[in-house]
């Protein structure tokens, strides 16, 4: 079992207070992603939970036994480290060993959980090699390793793929992936990659300045990003944001108005918006077609062109609206061709997400 | 070899000389002279007996007169290389001087006798190493016992100087308490207190403890050394905290962290502090001279003090006995040196 509950979690280093009340039920077997830019807390988080740190007020549970006071050794938990600390000085074998030997584990069981780890994860032909002589993907694995070896109730992974080159960082990415299949152990990661955490993740919980913005399944994240900050930090390319007026309000909508001779009437809970207000419309670079600039009607703007990445498949289009809103448009294809100076989008109606003066989201109906 | 050859005499000026070439030869023989001379004179020396040493102009090599058993005469006689007064030259030995004028028998034929003015004569010299320095103070002047006692300070005071030393180190480098800086702070501020300040009280302390005259006496004030704080604590500063953290969560103590983590990875810098630590113990001499009264407790330094005595001091003694003392040091450099460059803390970071 590894159901880990964080309740009421505080942290703060004398008057700077990096963690604000984070409540937070991580699910046995769970592939837990904490997501956010550095210095969001998100790696003082796993330190509390890890024991290495204490939180200055709150409760840590796991499998609903308060371990607040616990230390590190006696939680039952393995962390893999972003810089893999691992032994310089011992052998990979050593290395594997160090923890089990510390419980006082026979020796025919410790020789035993390394030869299964070590079969798991590739690693059995550098077994007695120093970690000086291994390359990083090695040494991310002989990390992975000691932590497996533990047998433990969660895994704590601290950016663990951030020192890797990128076409390693995918591979070994799907090996973690496999890795939590097998084992269906509670995996906690965190990283600043969201596409690391759309990729691993059961549920994603996006930080920033020590409060969690949003916690959901990652497609949730993608589809109804509860405010401005979730909406621009998942998805890749980020959200085109772009200032809008409310012109009016009827009872199933409201029509806006935006940059770029834009109008657009959207279906959305109208209880907290008055004509006149300042808002903002999202529309994810994907979900922008390019029109003819004879045609008429709502959802599409006038945009300059500043840049065209023809990449054959589909088309990255770089534009300014009304002079200085920057926007990007992925389309389907090659519609536009490279030398265009100016383009006519149109944005998909049922794709547009809208926020408040607040930056909250604003619900469909 | 041929390539050993090669860099040294390379130039920089190819097959010419550039003033650089120049320059460096000079700086690096004249600093070979000037560093690793005395150090050949001492040596040599060390085999000269008390007369050789006493000669005018000194030789560098230990030399001799040769000596020779002729029939007749009960001691062995000196050689001399005379020149008699039609110009041959012969090898006689000589029986008695009277003033000016040497008694001399042909070793061959040892039936006349011959007169010679003692300016005709040249004796016939060769190099000799008398061993009789070394060997003398070692059976019969307790040497062997200086010998032990040193090195039984030297090794019990590094081992503990390195222990000590490095636990404060791990706990200044690895723990954040209340007043740490303070602390470290204060232990390099005694840097500034020199021994003799400290002579007297340390000496009442060490009386009153019942340590006066014992070898702990000579270690235990001495093993606890800022410098070596300071060093360790500032390589300790460099291992990455991650690494504690992994043995943290490894189960580890923090007695096993200082122990299988920490102590490994500060193995140069412990190096370092054990070269300096054998060097300073081995080399003392004012702190045990103070304390220890009986012979039988002396260190190598202070016997060698023995040698100087008020009305004669005996050279051939002191100088072999001064090589003696200088071996351990010179083996500690050759086999520890390399550990001081070598450094392996990190290369199983990133």
């Amino acid at each position: 079992m590894g159901r880990i509950t964080l309740t009421n979690i505080d942290r703060a280093y004398g008057k700077l207070k990096v963690l604000h009340d984070i409540n937070l039920n991580i699910e046995d077997g769970e592939f837990m992603v904490l997501v956010g830019p550095s210095g969001c807390g998100k790696s003082t988080l796993l330190r509390l939970i890890a024991g290495l740190d204490q939180p200055s007020a709150g409760r840590i549970e796991i499998d609903g036994a308060d371990v607040t006071p616990v230390t590190a050794a006696e939680r039952g938990l393995a962390m893999v480290f972003q810089s893999y600390a691992l032994y310089p000085h011992m052998t990979v074998r050593k290395n594997l060993a160090f923890g089990l030997e510390n419980q006082n584990m026979p020796k025919a069981e410790i020789e035993k959980r390394i030869g299964e780890a070590a079969r798991m994860l590739e690693i059995t032909d550098y077994l007695d090699r120093r970690p000086g002589q291994l390359s990083g993907g090695q040494k991310q694995r002989v990390a992975i390793g000691r932590a497996v070896v533990r047998n433990p109730t969660a895994f704590l992974l601290d950016e663990p793929l951030s020192n890797l080159d990128a076409e390693l960082r995918i591979s070994t990415r799907a090996e973690l992936a496999a890795l939590h299949g097998r084992l269906k152990t509670t995996m906690i990661y965190v990283t600043h990659d969201q596409v690391e955490a759309m990729t691993l993740a059961d549920r994603i919980v996006v930080m920033r300045a020590g409060r969690i913005e949003q916690l959901g399944r990652p497609l949730d994240l993608y589809n109804e990003p509860a405010n401005l900050f979730v909406a621009g930090f998942i998805g890749a390319p980020r959200m085109n944001l772009l200032p809008a007026k409310v012109t009016s309000v009827q009872g199933t909508g409201v029509t806006l108005e935006g940059p770029g001779g834009l109008v657009a009437t959207m279906a959305v809970d109208t209880a907290s918006l008055t004509a006149g207000d300042s808002v903002t419309v999202g529309i994810r670079p994907h979900d922008i077609a390019c029109i003819d600039d004879t045609a008429t009607g709502e959802d599409h703007l006038d945009a300059d062109v500043t840049l065209v990445e023809a990449l054959g498949p589909e088309t990255v289009v770089h534009a300014r609206i009304a002079g200085d809103q920057p926007m990007l448009a992925v389309l389907a294809g090659q519609p536009v061709a490279e030398e265009a100076r100016t383009v006519r989008f149109r944005l998909n109606h049922e794709k547009l997400h809208l926020f408040d003066a607040n930056g909250l989201r604003v619900p469909a109906t | 070899m041929s390539r050993v050859f090669a860099f040294l005499i390379r130039r920089r000026g190819g097959s010419g000389w550039h003033w650089t070439d120049i320059v460096t030869w000079v700086w690096l023989v004249g600093g070979l002279v000037i560093m690793f001379g005395p150090v050949l004179w001492l040596v040599f020396s060390s085999f000269k007996t008390p007369a050789a040493l006493s000669e005018f102009p000194p030789t560098l090599l230990p030399m001799a007169t040769q000596t020779v058993v002729v029939e007749g005469y009960d001691k062995p006689l000196e050689l001399y290389r005379v020149t008699t007064e039609d110009g041959e030259e012969r090898r006689l030995a000589q029986v008695r001087r009277v003033g000016i004028v040497a008694q001399m028998v042909d070793p061959e034929d040892p039936g006349t006798l011959y007169k010679i003015n003692i300016n005709d004569r040249v004796p016939v010299r060769s190099v000799d190493f008398a061993t009789g320095n070394y060997v003398e103070p070692m059976e019969k002047n307790d040497f062997t016992l200086y010998l032990r006692n040193s090195v039984f300070v030297t090794v019990v005071a590094t081992i503990i100087t390195l222990l000590t030393n490095s636990m404060a180190a791990f706990a200044l480098s690895k723990y954040s308490f209340r007043g740490r800086d303070a602390v470290m702070l204060l232990i390099v501020a005694t840097l500034m207190v020199p021994l003799p300040v400290l002579l007297v009280p340390l000496y009442s302390v060490v009386s009153a403890v019942g340590l006066f005259d014992t070898l702990w006496g000579v270690i235990l004030p001495t093993v606890a050394t800022p410098t070596g704080v300071f060093l360790l604590r500032q390589y300790m500063l460099t291992i990455p905290d991650e690494l504690l953290d992994a043995a943290r969560m490894d189960h580890a103590s923090e007695w096993q962290i200082y122990w299988r983590i920490i102590l490994p990875l500060a193995a140069p810098a412990l190096a370092v502090l054990a070269i300096f630590s054998v060097v300073w113990r081995w080399n003392d001499f004012l702190w045990p001279l103070v304390v220890l009264s009986s012979k039988e407790n002396y260190t190598l330094q202070v016997g060698l003090n023995t040698y100087a005595g008020e009305l004669n001091v005996q050279w051939h003694f002191i100088l072999a006995m001064t090589v003696v003392t200088m071996i351990p040091v010179v083996l500690v450099f050759t086999f520890l040196q390399r550990y001081i460059t070598s450094g392996i803390a990190g290369s199983g970071l990133k």
